[in-house]
């Protein structure tokens, strides 16, 4: 009998042990995670910002701001859009704060520039928006603790180019805003099109910000089948209207930029059927997506734009590798290495990562329709999704170092051959 | 090129020199009569769009809109002139940096009051169409916009030319010493002129928006080209303001159309050039 | 008596800039980042003050200079690793170098206008140089623009947040004394006195272009050793640095800290790059604010912060005078 209590007592106070190193456990790992974003919040880009914010917020809010176990601490800097600013912010981000990781950045510039600081500081870098090629493929080495969660700027733009040459246009006129970003875009759409036996015969490249584009329509060669335009800012609003009243009925093909969700509310039914491609449209009928745009929508009182999406899956994906280490700072080497590995359903769908620490997902040809879309009771205009490439990393069909060999995309390569 | 391109690139040019008098010729008033360099000016314009959208926003009605976006920038300017700029007297760099301290409160307010979407006001369907005349697709709107800066710079000739208050004016602009000597009130006068350049900012605002949209940044990408155009012109002259705006327009066009390598110079360089070689502008007196 | 003035005038500023030198040091990186960023700044300002304090020219092109000091930096030590040890000082002397080539040829077109002209043609000229910047992508990047990876060793290293923090106080420190020197000597008084009554020193005798362009050559060299600093102070180079709202913070830096003082500099730069860069963590209006300095300083400061004194003690003598004022 006095052997039955005991092991009964035995048994309970083993577990009480184990209770108790459970708790301690949990309570060990209830570690404050510092995240520090960096968006622009003044200035031009500030709806940027507020799409990246927003977008990042909404995930927390899901989850409490609990990622399995840490409490997140998110600390928004303003970078006014000006790359000075974003490092000068980065570095109290992370000497003052004692961030463990940097989100965010905006242009190509910031990126560039808040890269060495997550070298020089050795803090995770997460680049949530920027596209500049280079910094995942012949940069990559100087960066250990950079990793891409948006995109590259010729990643969507590769099958678009396919998609246009599939479609039997045979020659294309491109119409790209005259910077580091339009060229890459440009760069892939020109090669993947010509590639495929398609002919560039004029690129036209209006400075950034341009708003009237008389002096360059009338330029337009007539023996084109489509023009492929790259705007960006203020430019999308006003390229297709001008475009259409100047009298061009043939198709308009869009980069990634040109129609986009912070845009295309804004816009009138002359996009009606303009075709751009992107990794990510508000109008993807999954219920992933579904589900996101609805909630955001109701938050935030707009469509959520790739700004918003791409932060919000960067929480995610933030959460995920926090819920693998149950909660506790792995450091940034392991936490990057562990990043590397996850694959998630994010809304705009699978996203995985390539060995250069850019994600590989599944690019959209989208067009834009005016329409009913999820239960909203209003027509309105929609990216459409029309085609899916699935699973496309930033080397398209090209092979890595293939890719690698040839030089990052710029004003001048590929060069136009066949411009007359 | 045939005569189609020099004739469809010649129209662009005058369509947007068109909107750059409304934007120009209220700065150059501003600096003619009251010598003051008004650095907010890109902001009245933008803040004319942002109105603009507002009332349509709220009574549908783009007819309505422009003359009361017109109107609160007028009022913002004259309390300006009055409240913060008369104090300051003749001082052209505290005036320039008073008048950038309000560009930089304009556009924060901006963004707090109308986020920083980009906005586009969208005009009655009819003027959104295209006319085709001898195979030339025009777009109706930037008759409009060339109408519209016609209408206005005749109504403000006529009124400089033909009236009391035109002949007041002038004097005032001439000579403002004399002008108080035989009995003008010439701070009625400023405070007239200030809110009239306002007024004329935020109607190429309201114009310019269907045109360039609405957007944060508009007001300090249009300050630039608005003295361009006041520079190239002559400060005071609305004869040389007119000028200038169509020499700016057609040369920022034809510039960008044939050299596009020097897009971003074509408006700077002359205004430069211009500057180097008779510093008061072309119609410009001192 | 006013003599005396000055000397107090400048033991107050030897001693506050002493007080910095030795504080700073012992605070946060990030106030030591501030106050180095504001530092190489401030020399840009302290240029433009000698161009609007001293000769009365108000240019909204100053940011021209410093673009050239720090795109030179940039593009030597990225592409050619040229600059990162004792070569440093080669490339400041280049820097100056350059930056003054290029105010000697801007100057040739710009020192013939005055007043509102002046401010025009200069902003012309530095609206080129951002599109230059811009679209010359394969010498400056574009808007991509240089990444400076390394700061220089010599000896010293300077990736040494407080030992970079040294090196910029020494250049602030010898550039101030350099422009005090040059603003003090009959050069400089000309200069002012161009400022007050050019019809009357031309009358005199003098060659005021001559003496306008020299000042405008000397203010470009000292943009351009801002740039150099500038260029390794912030680790990136773009078209930013060049766009027209810099030229305008400089310009309302020096009234801020109030033209003509030259120290004035200094505070103008840290009261702005104190709202943009640090009140902008605390608080989200923070341009409400510095649009707000700006209009109150125009308005009743304008003589700038470093009027403050002077505007105190003529408030006590008028007190004193209406005191002893027979009633």
């Amino acid at each position: 009998m006095t052997s039955k209590l005991g092991r009964r007592t035995g048994a309970m106070l083993i577990g009480a042990c184990l209770a108790f190193a459970a708790g301690l456990g949990s309570a060990a790992a209830q570690e404050e995670l510092r995240i520090g974003l960096i968006a622009p919040m003044t200035g031009p880009f500030a709806q940027v910002g507020a799409d990246m914010t927003n977008g990042f917020k909404m995930y927390l809010d899901e989850v409490g701001s609990n990622f399995a176990g840490a409490k997140v601490n998110l600390i928004i800097e303003d970078s006014q859009g000006k790359p000075d600013t974003a490092v000068t912010k980065a570095k109290k981000l992370i000497l003052e704060d004692h961030v463990q990781l940097l989100v965010g950045g905006v242009l190509a510039p910031e990126g560039y520039a808040l890269a060495p600081v997550s070298t020089a500081e050795k803090t995770v870098y997460i680049a949530s928006v920027p596209a500049a090629d280079d910094l995942t493929q012949r940069q990559l080495g100087n960066y250990p603790y950079f990793i891409r969660t948006s995109w590259t700027s010729s990643q969507p733009h590769h099958p678009l180019g396919q998609w246009a040459c599939d479609q039997g246009y045979k020659k294309i006129i491109t119409v790209g805003a005259d910077y580091a970003f339009g060229y890459e875009a440009v760069g892939g759409f020109q090669k993947a099109f010509e590639d495929c036996g398609g002919k560039i015969i004029q690129k036209i490249w209006p400075p950034l910000g341009t708003k009237d584009f008389g002096p360059y329509i009338p330029t337009f060669k007539a023996d084109a089948d489509a023009v492929f335009s790259l705007m960006v800012g203020p430019m999308p609003l006003q390229f297709p209207k001008q475009l259409r009243a100047s009298g061009w009925t043939k198709p308009i093909i869009g980069g990634g930029t040109s129609y986009d969700e912070s845009v295309l509310p804004f816009m009138g039914d002359e996009v009606i059927g303009d075709v751009s491609a992107l990794q990510y449209s508000a109008g993807l009928q999954t219920p992933r997506n579904e589900a996101f745009v609805k909630a955001y929508r109701a938050k935030y009182g707009k469509v959520p734009s790739y700004f918003s999406e791409s932060n919000y899956t960067t929480a995610m994906m933030i959460d995920l590798v926090m819920k693998q280490t149950k909660g506790a700072w792995p450091g940034p080497e392991a936490f990057i290495a562990k990043m590397l590995t996850l694959k998630v359903d994010a809304p705009r769908g699978p996203v995985s990562f390539d060995d250069m620490r850019n994600p590989v997902q599944d690019i959209y040809i989208k067009k834009v329709e005016k329409t009913k879309m999820f239960g909203y009771d209003k027509d309105e205009l929609w990216n459409v999704v029309i085609k899916t490439y699935p699973a496309v990393s930033q080397f398209w069909t090209y092979g890595k170092d293939a890719f690698l060999k040839q030089p990052v995309y710029s004003r001048d390569f590929p060069p136009c051959k066949y411009c007359e | 090129m045939d005569a189609r391109f020099w004739l469809i690139q010649a129209f662009n040019g005058i369509s947007y020199g068109a909107l750059l008098f409304l934007v120009g010729s209220g700065l150059s008033l501003i600096f003619g009569v009251m010598r003051i360099v008004n650095l907010s000016h890109g902001s009245y314009f933008l803040l004319g769009g942002y109105v603009a959208l507002s009332v349509i926003w709220t009574t549908g009605s783009w007819l309505l809109a422009i003359p009361v976006a017109a109107v609160t920038v007028a009022l913002i300017g004259l309390v300006m002139e009055r409240v913060f700029l008369r104090p300051l007297g003749f001082d052209p760099l505290r005036q320039v940096l008073l008048t950038v301290g309000f560009a930089f409160l304009f556009q924060q307010a901006a963004l707090d009051i109308w986020t920083g979407n980009p906005f586009d006001i969208n005009p009655p369907a009819v003027l959104t169409q295209t006319i085709v005349v001898g195979g030339l697709h025009l777009p109706l709107y930037r008759i409009f916009m060339i109408a519209v800066a016609l209408f206005i710079g005749l109504t403000l000739w006529l009124v400089m030319e033909k009236t009391r208050l035109g002949a007041t004016i002038r004097a005032t602009v001439d000579d403002a010493e004399m002008a108080r000597g035989v009995g003008i009130d010439t701070s009625y006068i400023s405070m007239l002129i200030f809110a009239l350049g306002a007024f004329l900012a935020a109607l190429g605002g309201v114009i310019g928006g269907a045109f360039l949209g609405v957007y944060p940044g508009l007001d300090f990408e249009m300050l630039p080209i608005a003295f361009a155009v006041v520079i190239i012109g002559g400060m005071g002259s609305l004869g040389g303001a007119a000028i200038g705006a169509l020499i700016v327009g057609l040369a920022d066009n034809f510039g960008k159309a044939l050299f596009p390598e020097i897009s971003y110079f074509t408006l700077y360089a002359p205004m430069a050039l211009i500057l180097a070689v008779k510093p008061t502008g072309l119609f410009g007196r001192e | 008596m006013s003599m005396a003035r000055d000397r107090v005038k400048i033991l107050i500023v030897v001693v506050a800039l002493a007080a910095v030198a030795l504080l700073v040091p012992h605070t946060t990186s990030f106030i030591i980042l501030l106050a180095t960023r504001a530092l190489a700044f401030s020399i840009l300002v302290m240029s433009l003050d000698l161009l609007l304090g001293f000769t009365g020219l108000a240019s909204l092109g100053q940011a021209a200079y410093l673009g050239v000091g720090a795109y030179l930096t940039a593009i030597l030590a990225a592409r050619y690793q040229v600059g990162l040890g004792y070569d440093f000082w080669l490339v400041i002397v280049f820097g100056m170098l350059g930056a003054a080539a290029l105010a000697a040829l801007f100057g040739l077109l710009a020192t013939r206008a005055t007043g509102v002209y002046f401010l025009m043609i200069t902003l012309a000229l530095g609206q080129c140089v951002w599109g230059l910047a811009y679209r010359w992508n394969s010498l400056t990047g574009g808007d991509n623009g240089i990444n400076l990876e390394h700061r220089p060793k010599f000896g010293i290293d300077l990736a040494n947040p407080v030992t970079f923090f040294y090196v910029v106080f020494g250049f602030f420190a010898v550039s101030l004394l350099v422009l005090y020197v040059i603003v003090r000597s009959p050069f400089g008084r000309s200069l002012v006195g161009i400022r007050e009554r050019e019809p009357r020193m031309k009358i005199l005798g003098y060659n005021t272009w001559l003496h306008k362009y020299i000042a405008f050559i000397i203010a470009g060299a000292f943009g351009g050793l801002s740039g150099v600093l500038w260029a390794h102070t912030a680790g990136i180079v773009s078209p930013e640095n060049v766009v027209l709202t810099t030229s305008v913070d400089a310009l309302l830096m020096a009234v801020l800290g109030g033209a003509g003082t030259l120290v004035g500099g200094i505070i103008g730069a840290s009261v702005v790059l104190f709202i943009r860069e640090y009140l902008s963590t605390l608080v989200h209006w923070w341009q409400y604010v510095l649009g707000g300095v700006y209009v109150l300083v125009i308005l009743y400061l304008p003589g700038g912060l470093m009027s403050i004194p002077e505007r105190i003690r003529q408030w006590r003598t008028a007190q004193v005078k209406s005191a002893a004022a027979p009633q």
